[in-house]
């Protein structure tokens, strides 16, 4: 599949994504009715929220409905009879329109299912009130066709129901679908039948008249409503697909498909009818992932394993690092990791095979689930609660599914199957533990074999051909050894990417690390270690379809990097015949380098050859070496090989008959490693790197380490560092992160990348096979010097990538540039900026950046220069510019308030970064300055966000990622978090702080919906912006939060400054904002979206020109954080996470802060200068305002005709590409605002009944019903009051409200002082979000029959980011209880796994258990945990915490707020404790963070002593 | 890197002089060894910058960051290569150099810069004490190269190409080789035997030295000294396959006033040039002695600062040193912001030796003592007015001398022998006119140093004859890896 040639702009179908919201409803006594269709339908209407609309307000991006076969339906409505349900197969069929091609395509089916064995029994228009869909669904609506077809009763398969006749529709339809153009089956089945469509939820029922019919019976039914990034049409995209129906996304879908791919000559099947080969390819071409899944899991179902069972194997639980699982359930998923690897990512799938029905929870819980069971068998199952009405009286059980469960229901046997008995029996099958014993190895065990130890002169001969600097040893593979883990850096990258570098790179720098961002979650490896793996195994695969004892003969390998003695035991593996089973086969990676990429091309084309004859004869581990080079052989990157070999070993379906381990000088950082692990390699050997520390231990320059100790750190380092990249993309598992190519490249040929890459995007083409060849000449020039002796005391280059060097990579920002700025803008003199714009746009123009490369056209359309006074004037331009996000805390006050200051004065915005702002701030100073930075930003870390943070805000900016390090969270150690900083983030002075890589409250597109939906409602004159980071795809996300109603998009590139980002997060992920803010603005105006949303940009914008490229490719706001810097003092020092900033800037030390030297008269100065600039630029192309200028792509043009070495293949025409809409707007920038849709909000009526409150301060009572669509409740009215009375809030308890049913998603949002809501019933996830010191009480109703702690009464991630407040909750709650809490008290029955993490602050007291993986993270606040089972103690994350013995103190904290707990909620359980009193009480175990415990220490010691204790704290956190 | 809280620890502190009634009566180097701690230490105040401006106010391009961590960490022989990658002579411009790095270091932002000459200086040292081993030379390419001038230019393109494999020889006209580093630099700020040990092992990696040699344009040039050969250029066109023009800007900027002819009114470089060749034992007593005189020294720069320091070796009776600029600042000024070099007042060790300077002021007119003998001057002071300098009226007054040094720069090549209309064009600046190669109008003769770019610094002189060599050996084999810090005519940030 290409998708990279003949592309003319930047929009990728492929990058789309979607979820949703889904459920289902079943009578488990299989008790069939209309009324389980109603209510399926009627669910579905209740999670519209969750779905989403598009430009066409009427068009849904999806909805669908499964259900048994309605057999008494059909009978009744089609004119020929039916046999008996099982004998036969029906389904929906979307055909063409045109009435001549669905003729063709119905007779060939017809045909197909003849030579299949069976008959068609008839056809069957169905009928549709097509008006009811949307009007660009009616446009690409096809014709609805249901197929009725059975086993022909003369032919070979006479008589065949049940699931014979389902495997034998399954041949036929996957024939059908590669034979038959234009055809689409929605199901086809003998058990189950699907309708689905391009709708929206409401819309379903109304469209397919079917549903509506009271014969229409059914006992489940499984709904799904759809929320895609964009819009365009496609009604096959609905779910349920034909098994599933699929919340989430699989972030490893693309090497998942090759495995697959590579599988199928492996696949064999007695159960499956005929050539297995009719089924291939068993992936659909450019599927979703979701279908993709399906299909997967049909195959193994119907190959033989029952549904559970396929899905285990798919999606198993995070089994490697259990402590408590059973050892047979451990042998059972060991065994499967041998036949495949994990599909990887956030999903909540429910399944049915018509008979069963249930839902299993990815590993790390990242979907919600939850259900309800009725005292008569009903059983509901959905992404909320309250979908359904039901009597609170009728209720047996409220549950949820927990990471890794499974939940099903069998209506055969009438009940509900707990998790552990379908996986007690799955493991209990085979005797896989024998299995492993017999045939599964360890690389740890095999026999020992001796490698080469290499010579000084041979390590720098090494060095020079594999293109080492100094800067590489002393920057990057020293720290790796010394600290073992990988460097750190900060400020933003401002060196060229490698298409338009002057120096030979390798081929490593021309991909881009890939990230989670908006549509799943990249996840914490370090905090949630336990559900991450490295371990992988090598070796050949099996027959998938085939449970044997042979298919674990592989070897684990526990770590994807090998050290040379590892190596050497795979190399000469069974040589003796040892280790039976195994045969190895190493093959150079070299080339004739004189003969340029032609012999490249040559060598790479033998070696695949000799790899394919190699494992064809037998060979199960292929090893590619680069050691041997020559003067005239130098090394194949790599990369190249690794990639060109697996994907002909793919193509050549051999790939799953062997393993890859790559040995190579070359490899050297983390993105290297993963990189070649991300192209197909099991096991990377990095030598050279191994060799070079090893000489570094011994000349002592690694300090005390030996070269052992040093080589041990390394692989350690670049181990974590793989999990590290992984986590970015939200992928847990090395072994599904292998061949999984999370990459984009960027500036490689097309053809190359579509041959050797096959799969990974190229957007922009660029260098060929030649141009890699130039560049590995030049280094093997360098190793093969003829003059030696011309370097002379220069052993390897210097380098020049992370600091400036004048031999090295060019730097943007460099001696002249700096100075230049900050002459200018100190000086005041513009002629001077002229030279540093002249200095900066020459040094693009000489490749530093793409846009470089563009040149203005001055007389496009026709439209002339004008005269620059017909320009707006430079007042109106610095408005629409900002500065950028960056922490109180990240910088230094005085540098802070100086942006701030210039940009009130300007009317432009600053922003405060993620560290909260000093309230101080909010109240302009007395000389009328205002330190109040307009953005507030939003990150996840949550710091200081509170309800006041909030209110005083213009922008409300929801960070998703950092330029500088997508994908990845922060961490602010104790010693920099001083008082002050502390103060502004609601946390404790010299305590480390944590920001997670996600935002626990998104983890889908749907739920950034719901955030931008609380943070309106927590200030609605706010705009709520969304900052995106450049990456292919970031369009249709882009797209997707125009839908969600962001009020901004900011797109931000790769380069963008950071106080603290490993180095190769700032060097290797992301894209440039080129490429994202083009992508953005085409996506969007094909989607009709662009005139809802404003677009920003950011990323190293230094000048006028840049600023006016930006406006043409699209952007109409513009964002600055580098040069403002520069200009208030900073030198790219680029120690900022270093805390030594000497110019007082990226610092907190009061003697360093003393030496800065920045005015907010500069700053002003250099944003009045960059608007003089644009003010020429615009004038010079004919434009009198930026407005008029955003999305001219015609005034740019690509033909700068600069002759370089690299450049030959790179095109730019995509980034220019003029798009049409598809639907909608014609608008090239935001000309209308979103629709928030407040007005429908509970919250109104709240107001209006809080008035005496609001106006008076006076008590009011207030008493209301609450359904699940009712989101948010409580926050508009917080906002409300604090508006008008502050961060202080109301007195306690002014404003009473009590609300009976099912509230919706985030109840009682930052809810401030002075509310207090008692919610009688259940809610959803997010209670609490925010708590800013309001009461929020849940509780079950008196009526309830269950038991309130035994049962979920509330969903995920519950008080996240609270700052104060408290909560009281009867009964249970799921993962990630009070995550970031940094101030309230929470009183809670029983949590899921994950609780507490990241904690700061506040008071938790849980009534119940815990899940696992407690208090990872947590560094303040104390947690108290009713523990009388002593189970506490192996569910802790001891990485932070200790378990301490209660003290006075705590015993009288603990049942006082008991009482309380019971008191406000009526707990039994509180009840129960309470009345035993001080035994109980005394089972309680109390968790503290040790630094925490360190600080309170300190503080008491201070405070004993008369001492200060801000500064005895900061003496201890220094330690 | 170094310490990271290195500049925060540590101050910044320097070498001590030995007492000026000691050092005064000898020509030895004024400064007292410097303690090993006190080396490590001041080593550890560099803060590793992400950009390193030092590295750029180096002309070399010297790896400052790196030597700074690497002698922290009393890594010498490393730091001796390190240095020794973009210096071809680091013991003396650790001498000799301003150290335009020290005005750009960042801290020197807010704090005193980093002691970065002595640090090269103590590297160099090491190394040299260690054995100043020859490195190793390229097997012979067959080509032959010329250098005319054996300054620091002419030095290091001559040290670049032999090591490249080329036949270098290089010519000077002087009795030694070393240009104005032997016979400017007083031996008290460089002791001559450091040139020596650097000419040893240039002379054993192979390069040829070929003293009192003047390369002449044709026969008809100027007159030759006395036992100096001389060769002419059109010879070594025949006989080299590429000619180096390394021949300094040692045309000297004169001050025409009444008087000027006077008895006792010399150049610097002429009484410089005496002294050093008594240092040099080649001669026994200076032709030009401040022994018991008043010497005025007009011109306030370095080579004015030299003379100071001999004039006080030699006994001189007074000394005045006379600057036509105001006294500078003691820090910068808002029109002189960092990175570009600081201009404030400086005080060298002749300096503090003794003698006075006197600012803002302007000689009128030498006064004739009789005999056609200088006694004195007429001077007034001067004030920036609306058309450049102007005299203050009233301020006229004499002062007595009766040695008067002119230190005032030097005007470009001399014009004589082998540059001009004949030889090699000249540019608008009256110095050699080189194309991006370094290549003068004439082809295979390439020029550096101060003969093309001005009077200047050692450091630009080394680094133009690095890059120098690296035209060369592209011109001659069709690429190369030699180094090239520089593009011809590159100047300091301004």
């Amino acid at each position: 599949m290409s998708t990279n040639t003949s592309q003319s702009d930047l929009y990728d179908a492929r990058f789309e994504h979607d979820a949703c919201g889904v459920a289902f409803v079943a009578d488990m006594h299989n008790g069939a009715s209309h009324s389980i269709v109603d209510f399926g339908l009627t669910a579905l209407e209740n999670l519209a929220h969750r779905g989403a609309f598009g430009a066409d307000p009427r068009t849904g991006d999806g909805a669908g409905i499964l259900i048994q076969m309605p057999h008494e339906f059909f009978s009744a409505t089609v004119p020929f009879s039916l046999p008996p349900v099982g004998s036969y197969v029906s389904g929906m069929c979307f055909l063409s329109t045109d009435e001549r091609q669905r003729a063709e395509a119905m007779a060939l089916i017809t045909e197909i299912l003849a030579t299949e064995g069976c008959i068609v029994l008839g056809w069957r228009e169905m009928p549709v009130m097509i008006g009811v869909a949307g009007a660009s669904a009616q446009e690409v609506a096809p014709s609805f066709m249901q197929l009725f077809f059975r086993a022909d009763p003369h032919g070979r398969f006479a008589g065949a129901s049940g699931i014979v006749l389902e495997r034998l529709a399954y041949v036929a339809r996957k024939r059908i679908e590669h034979e038959v153009t234009d055809v689409y089956f929605a199901s086809l089945s003998a058990r189950t039948f699907v309708y689905k469509g391009m709708l929206s939820t409401a819309q379903l029922r109304a469209f397919f008249c079917d549903l509506s019919d009271e014969r229409m019976k059914s006992a489940i039914a499984l709904v799904h409503s759809r929320f895609s990034t964009n819009t365009f049409p496609a009604w096959p995209l609905a779910h349920p697909y034909r098994i599933i129906a699929h919340n989430g996304e699989i972030n490893t879908v693309a090497g998942n498909r090759n495995w697959m791919r590579a599988r199928e000559a492996l696949l064999n099947s007695d159960l499956i009818p005929g050539e297995i080969e009719r089924l291939f390819p068993i992936v659909t071409p450019g599927a979703s992932d979701s279908a993709t899944f399906d299909e997967v899991l049909e195959l193994l179902h119907l190959g033989g394993r029952s549904l559970p069972h396929a899905m285990l194997m798919m999606i198993p639980e995070a089994w490697e690092n259990h402590t408590e699982m059973d050892a047979r359930r451990k042998a059972f998923y060991r065994f499967h990791g041998c036949v495949m690897e994990p599909w990887d990512g956030p999903a909540a799938v429910a399944f049915t095979d018509g008979t069963q029905i249930g839902a299993v929870l990815d590993r790390n819980g990242l979907r919600p689930a939850r259900y309800w069971v009725t005292e008569d068998g009903l059983v509901v199952l959905a992404s909320e609660v309250g979908v359904l009405p039901i009597d609170p009286e009728r209720i047996v059980k409220k549950g949820r599914l927990q990471p890794g469960r499974m939940f099903l229901v069998d209506t055969a046997e009438g009940r509900i199957i707990d998790d552990s008995e379908i996986k007690s029996e799955l493991a209990a099958e085979y005797p896989y533990q024998e299995w492993l014993d017999a045939h599964l190895l360890s690389l740890d065990e095999l026999p020992a074999k001796y490698p080469l130890v290499p010579r000084h002169g041979s390590i720098v001969h090494q060095q020079r051909l594999f293109g080492y600097t100094n800067e590489d040893l002393r920057v990057i593979v020293a720290p790796m050894a010394k600290n073992s883990a990988e460097p750190v850096g900060s400020m933003g990258s401002d060196t060229p990417i490698a298409v338009l570098s002057d120096r030979p790179r390798l081929v490593f720098d021309y991909f881009s690390q890939l990230f989670a961002q908006v549509t799943n979650p990249p996840l914490d490896a370090i905090r949630e270690e336990l559900v991450t793996s490295l371990s992988a195994t090598l070796g050949p695969e099996r027959n998938t379809l085939a449970p044997e004892a042979l298919s674990c003969r592989q070897i684990t390998m526990h770590f994807p990097i090998i050290d040379n003695d590892d190596l050497a035991k795979l190399l000469y593996i069974n040589e003796h015949g040892e280790t039976p089973g195994f045969k190895s086969f190493a093959i150079d990676g070299l080339y004739e380098v004189a003969g340029g990429g032609k012999a490249l091309e040559a060598s790479l084309e033998r070696i695949c050859g000799e790899v394919v004859q190699a494992v064809e004869g037998g060979v199960n581990i292929v090893v590619l070496s680069d050691r041997h080079s020559t003067h005239e052989l130098a090394p194949i990157p790599s990369l190249l090989i690794t990639s060109a070999v697996h994907h002909h070993l793919v193509r050549s379906k051999l790939r799953c008959m062997t393993g890859l381990v790559i040995e190579t000088g070359e490899a050297r950082e983390v993105h290297h490693m993963a990189l070649l692990v991300g192209y197909g390699a099991v096991a990377v050997n990095p030598y050279l790197a191994i060799d070079s520390l090893r000489e570094m231990a011994t000349n002592g320059d690694l300090g005390s380490l030996t070269p052992d100790q040093a080589t041990h750190n390394y692989i350690k380092a670049a181990g974590k560092g793989i999990l590290k990249t992984m986590s970015k993309m939200g992928i847990s598992t090395i072994a599904s992160y292998t061949g999984a190519q999370v990459f984009e490249a960027i500036g490689l040929d097309s053809a190359l990348v579509d041959h050797y890459f096959t799969g990974t995007p190229s957007r922009l083409g660029g260098a060929d096979l030649e141009v890699l060849a130039v560049e590995v000449a030049k280094r093997h020039h360098l190793a093969y010097l003829v003059r030696e002796a011309e370097l002379d005391h220069r052993e390897i280059e210097i380098g020049g990538d992370y600091q400036w060097r004048r031999e090295g990579e060019y730097h943007l920002f460099n001696p002249k540039t700096v100075f230049k700025l900050q002459h200018a803008t100190r000086s005041g003199r513009y002629e001077i900026f002229k030279q540093y714009t002249r200095l900066v746009d020459d040094q693009s123009e000489r490749l530093a950046t793409l846009r470089g490369l563009l040149r203005f056209v001055t007389d496009a359309a026709g439209r002339g220069s004008i005269p620059l006074s017909e320009v707006e004037p430079v007042e109106e331009i610095v408005k629409r510019f900002a500065t950028g996000a960056m922490s109180y805390g990240s910088i230094s006050a005085e540098a802070h308030e100086t942006l701030a200051i210039a940009m009130n004065r300007l009317g432009g915005k600053s922003n405060t970064g993620e560290g909260g702002e000093d309230p101080e701030r909010f109240v302009p100073d007395a000389n009328g300055d205002s330190r109040r930075s307009a953005v507030k930003q939003v990150a996840s870390g949550r710091f200081g966000v509170t309800s006041d943070f909030l209110v005083n805000s213009d922008d409300i900016q929801i960070k998703m990622a950092q330029g500088a390090k997508p994908g990845e969270g922060g961490q602010l150690p104790g010693q920099k978090v001083y008082p002050w900083i502390a103060k502004t983030r609601h946390s404790t002075p010299g305590v480390g702080l944590i920001s997670p890589p996600p935002h626990h409250d998104i983890y889908s597109i749907e739920d950034l919906a719901q955030l931008i939906h609380d943070l309106k409602n927590a200030n609605k004159y706010a705009r709520i912006h969304v900052k995106l980071v450049a990456e292919v795809g970031v369009g249709t996300v882009a797209a997707g939060v125009a839908k969600a109603h962001a009020d901004v998009v900011l797109i931000s590139g790769e380069d963008g400054g950071t106080g603290a980002a490993p180095l190769t997060s700032l060097k290797h992920a992301g894209a440039p904002w080129e490429l994202g803010l083009a992508e953005t603005q085409q996506t969007l105006i094909r989607n009709g979206l662009r005139d809802r949303i404003v677009v920003q940009v950011d990323g190293q914008l230094k000048t006028g020109r840049d600023v006016v490229i930006a406006a043409l490719l699209g952007a109409e706001e513009f964002g600055f954080a580098t040069a403002p810097l520069v200009v208030s003092g900073c030198v790219m020092m680029r120690v900022c996470h270093l805390d030594t900033c000497p110019v007082g800037i990226a610092t907190q030390n009061p003697e360093l802060r003393k030496r800065f030297s920045g005015q907010p008269e500069f700053v002003e100065n250099f944003f009045n200068f960059i608007a003089e600039e644009v003010r020429e630029y615009l004038a010079l192309l004919g434009f009198r305002s930026v407005e008029e200028a955003v999305g001219h792509v015609e005034c740019l043009d690509t033909d700068r005709a600069i002759n370089h070495w690299k450049l030959g293949g790179l095109n730019l025409a995509p980034i220019l590409a003029k798009v049409e809409p598809d639907i909608g707007t014609t608008a090239l920038h935001c000309t209308r605002g979103q629709d928030h849709g407040l007005e429908l909000a509970l919250d109104n009526t709240l107001i209006e009944l809080a008035r005496p409150a609001l106006d008076r301060s006076q008590p009011v009572e207030i008493d209301l019903e609450v359904r699940n669509v009712h989101r948010t409740v409580g926050t508009m009215l917080g906002a409300e009051v604090t508006r008008r009375f502050g961060a202080e809030g109301l007195a306690d308890g002014t404003i009473s409200i009590h609300l009976n049913g099912s509230g919706g998603q985030s109840f009682g949002a930052f809810l401030p002082k002075g509310i207090e809501i008692t919610l009688i019933g259940d809610t959803n996830d997010y209670l609490g979000k925010g708590l800013s010191g309001g009461r929020i009480i849940v509780r079950p109703p008196v009526e309830a029959r269950f038991a309130a702690e035994e049962n979920i009464i509330a969903g995920n991630v519950i008080a996240y980011g609270a700052t104060g407040g408290e909560l009281f909750i009867s009964g249970q709650v799921g993962e990630r209880f009070c995550v970031r809490n940094s101030g309230a008290t929470a009183v809670v029955e029983g949590i899921g796994d994950h609780g507490c993490e990241y904690m700061t602050g506040g008071r938790v007291v849980i009534l119940g258990q815990t899940g696992r993986n407690f208090a990872a993270g947590m560094s303040g606040g104390i947690a108290f945990v009713y523990d009388p089972g002593i189970r506490l103690e192996k569910r802790l994350n001891k990485e932070m915490v200790a378990l301490e013995a209660l003290e006075d103190d705590d015993r009288e904290f603990l049942v006082e707020i008991i009482s309380r707990h019971r008191d406000l909620t009526g707990s039994a359980l509180a009840a129960r404790i309470l009345e035993f009193g001080g035994e109980e009480i005394e089972k309680f175990a109390k968790v503290v963070p040790v630094d925490y415990r360190r600080v309170l220490e300190a503080t008491r010691h201070a405070l004993e002593n008369g001492q200060d204790v801000n500064e005895a704290i900061m003496a201890a956190s220094n330690g | 890197m170094a310490d990271p809280r290195g500049f925060l620890r540590i101050q910044r502190s320097g070498p001590t002089r030995r007492p000026i009634n000691e050092r005064i009566y000898d020509w030895q180097e004024v400064y007292n060894p410097f303690p090993v701690d006190d080396l490590h230490n001041q080593a550890a105040r560099c803060m590793d910058c992400g950009i390193p401006f030092c590295h750029e106010g180096c002309p070399l391009g010297n790896l400052i960051p790196e030597w700074n961590d690497l002698v922290w960490r009393s890594k010498m022989p490393e730091a001796s290569d390190r240095l020794h990658a973009t210096n071809n002579f680091p013991e003396f411009t650790g001498r000799l150099c301003p150290a335009p790095c020290e005005g750009s270091c960042v801290l020197g932002i807010n704090d005193d810069p980093v002691l970065i000459k002595q640090v090269e200086y103590e590297i160099a040292e090491w190394t040299g004490e260690n054995g100043l081993a020859p490195q190793l030379v390229a097997p012979s390419t067959g080509c032959s190269i010329a250098v005319v001038g054996s300054g620091p230019a002419g030095l290091a393109v001559a040290q670049q190409l032999t090591r490249a494999g080329h036949s270098v020889v290089v010519f000077e006209r002087a009795e030694r080789i070393g240009g104005l580093m032997r016979f400017g630099v007083p031996e008290f700020k460089m002791e001559k035997s450091v040139i020596d040990r650097r000419l040893r092992q240039m002379e054993t990696e192979g390069t040829v030295f070929q003293t009192s040699t003047t390369v002449e344009l044709s026969e008809s040039s100027g007159a030759v000294a006395e036992g100096a050969t001389v060769v002419f250029l059109t010879t070594l066109e025949r006989d080299f396959d590429a000619i180096v023009l390394a021949i300094g800007s040692t045309r000297p900027r004169d001050l025409s006033v009444p008087g000027r002819d006077l008895d006792g009114v010399h150049f610097a470089m002429e009484y410089l040039r005496g002294s050093n060749l008594v240092c040099e034992g080649l001669l026994d007593e200076p032709p030009i002695s401040a022994h018991g005189r008043h010497v005025v020294i007009i011109g306030g720069g370095d080579t004015g600062a030299d003379c100071l320091g001999t004039a006080h070796r030699q006994g001189a009776a007074s000394v005045q040193q006379l600057e036509i600029l105001p006294e500078p600042p003691n820090s910068r000024t808002d029109a002189n912001p960092w990175p570009t070099w600081p201009l404030i007042l400086r005080t060298s060790a002749a300096h503090e030796e003794g003698g006075e300077r006197l600012y803002s002021v302007s000689t009128r007119e030498f006064i004739d003592g009789g005999e056609q003998r200088v006694a004195g001057l007429s001077i007034e002071e001067i004030a920036s007015g609306p058309n450049g300098f102007e005299s203050v009226p009233g301020t006229e007054k004499t002062i007595p001398a009766d040695l008067v040094l002119l230190a005032l720069g030097f005007l470009g090549p001399e014009r004589d022998g082998i540059v001009g209309a004949a030889g090699c064009e000249l540019n608008e600046r009256d110095h050699l006119k080189v194309d991006r190669e370094y290549m003068t109008s004439r082809q295979g003769i390439f020029a550096c140093g101060d003969a093309a770019r001005g009077q200047s610094l050692i450091v630009w002189a080394i680094a133009e004859g690095r890059s120098c060599a690296a035209a060369v050996d592209r011109f001659l084999m069709g690429s190369t890896d030699l180094p090239s810090p520089l593009a011809p005519y590159t100047y300091a940030i301004s």
